[in-house]
């Protein structure tokens, strides 16, 4: 009965996102600063372990092929395959819920516990419009767009790590990377970037928004709101592989 | 002027407010007072509309603020400004987009307009060069300053303090309370405090409405509250000897007048 009544506040909240800014200066203003620190700011993290997950699969890959006659340039193809299809979107949006999903759960939490969002309140303004409403619109153009990015440094990772442990050549390598490209994939990729970006930023501004109490309940709600997101990421990932393949 | 009447707010069927009714004069400083939990804060966030009463009508120059839609709220919400016991301030912006921010969000103004009216409130809360520092890097009590320009920079028709002296020296409250005092006569607001303060009681109390166990137990001035016999409000104002001392002195004063 609990989980209806807060689907149900959730729902009410992103409804209460449409409608007319006070002024579309200041949101705007407000969607650059979070599309910064959603996207910009995630730069180097997804960088980083998209690079490894890249090298690591083409390693391991190429190791499991050494001893079959399958020729080699199949590493290219498979990194290429599980990067565009589960690694980029699926990890990188298990990253950003650990990141992002904390961050903004902590921030909405503390502005609600030291008054701040009752000052936007009383002033007149629409709270959940003005702070969940930019976070939103930041997080869906900017987490697909690091998906892209590491859906790249993934593929570009695992060259360099095949070329490095000597079981595929570079040549090899970009050979299988170009073979067999299915467009569905990559709308695949996009659409569940959008989905997952969408799922992460609202259940953590949700989380965040409606905090009681002090510091531990803040607590509590970054940590529900990092363990939610990566739960509806995971079963979300599923409904759409299912649908989709 | 603000008028309660007969304001109910219970939580869990724990009733807080037990039916209060009152009158908020304009340029007067209107003080609630009454021990911890006696329902200050909630009489507060009902009136400013923060919380919705469970029963009775607040009316902002006869208009029920209850009884409006979100649209009607706003309007008057536009013309409220509050201070807050933490100071509510923006912990991102600085002091000058903090005193700003309304103008941003709801006028037209130039940016250089906006400016010299951030220049001007923060001026006339005595802070000067101060403008590009955080909240964090400046002092509580320039912290409250900072507040009560944002509160007044829309030039409110009402300003609501929540405990305006909360973590403040004993200097530093005297200042603040003044300077509520003389925005107040200045700007001809209805000015709500809510206080504990017994310094801002009998310095700045046009009006002070007692309230205890969420009843409306006493109302009367500044003067009549030294002349009054009602237990619980000698209890709470006059707590110490010093302070009982003090009373029967200022008492003295007033008869030999």
């Amino acid at each position: 009965m609990e989980s209806l009544y807060q689907f149900g506040k959730y729902i009410l909240m992103l409804k209460s996102l449409f409608v007319r800014p006070e002024r579309k200066a200041m949101y705007w203003t407000e969607t650059l600063r979070q599309m910064h620190q959603i996207g910009v700011d995630s730069m180097v993290i997804v960088f980083i372990i998209s690079f490894f997950i890249g090298a690591v699969s083409a390693v391991q890959f190429a190791y499991n092929l050494s001893t079959t006659i399958t020729p080699m340039y199949f590493v290219g193809y498979v990194v290429k395959e599980s990067m565009i299809l589960e690694f980029a979107p699926t990890v990188t949006s298990l990253i950003l819920a650990g990141k992002v999903g904390s961050n903004v759960a902590s921030e909405l939490g503390t502005m609600r516990l030291t008054e701040q969002i009752d000052a936007l309140e009383i002033m007149g303004v629409n709270t959940t419009a003005y702070l969940v409403g930019p976070k939103l619109a930041a997080a869906v153009t900017m987490i697909p767009l690091l998906v892209v990015f590491a859906a790249a440094i993934g593929i570009w990772g695992g060259m360099l790590a095949g070329a490095a442990s000597g079981y595929v050549s570079t040549t090899e390598y970009i050979q299988g990377a170009l073979s067999w490209f299915v467009p569905l994939n990559t709308y695949i990729m996009m659409i569940k970037a959008v989905v997952f970006s969408f799922l992460i930023v609202s259940i953590s501004c949700f989380k965040g928004y409606y905090a009681r109490g002090g510091a531990l309940e803040i607590g509590k709600a970054s940590t529900q709101a990092v363990v939610l997101s990566c739960i509806t990421v995971l079963v979300s990932d599923y409904l759409i592989a299912w649908l989709m393949l | 002027m603000i008028t309660l009447s007969g304001v109910r707010k219970s939580f869990n069927d724990v009733e807080v407010l037990k039916g209060i009714d009152t009158v908020f004069e304009p340029g007067k400083v209107n003080l609630i007072i009454g021990k911890s939990g006696s329902g200050k804060t909630v009489l507060i966030k009902c009136t400013v509309g923060l919380m919705k009463p469970t029963a009775g009508k607040i009316l902002f120059e006869g208009a029920d603020y209850v009884a409006m839609d979100t649209n009607e709220k706003k309007v008057i919400r536009r013309e409220l400004g509050m201070l807050f016991q933490g100071n509510a301030l923006f912990d991102s912006k600085t002091v000058e987009e903090n005193v700003r921010f309304p103008l941003d969000m709801f006028t037209h103004m130039p940016l250089s307009e906006k400016r010299d009216r951030v220049n001007e409130v923060l001026k006339r809360v005595n802070l000067i060069d101060a403008n590009h520092k955080l909240p964090s890097e400046i002092s509580g009590g320039m912290q409250k300053r900072v507040g009560i320009a944002r509160a007044i920079v829309m030039t409110p028709k009402y300003l609501f303090c929540d405990e305006p002296n909360s973590g403040l020296d004993p200097q530093t409250s005297i200042v603040i309370d003044e300077l509520i005092k003389e925005l107040t006569n200045e700007y001809n607001m209805t000015t709500i405090v809510n206080t504990h303060d017994m310094n801002t009681v009998i310095g700045s109390g046009d009006k002070i409405l007692f309230l205890h166990q969420g009843e409306k137990h006493w109302e009367g001035d500044k003067k009549s509250l030294f002349e009054t016999d009602n237990k619980e409000l000698m209890d709470f104002i006059f707590a110490s000897d010093f302070l009982k001392e003090a009373r029967n002195a200022k008492l003295a004063s007033f008869r030999n007048k």
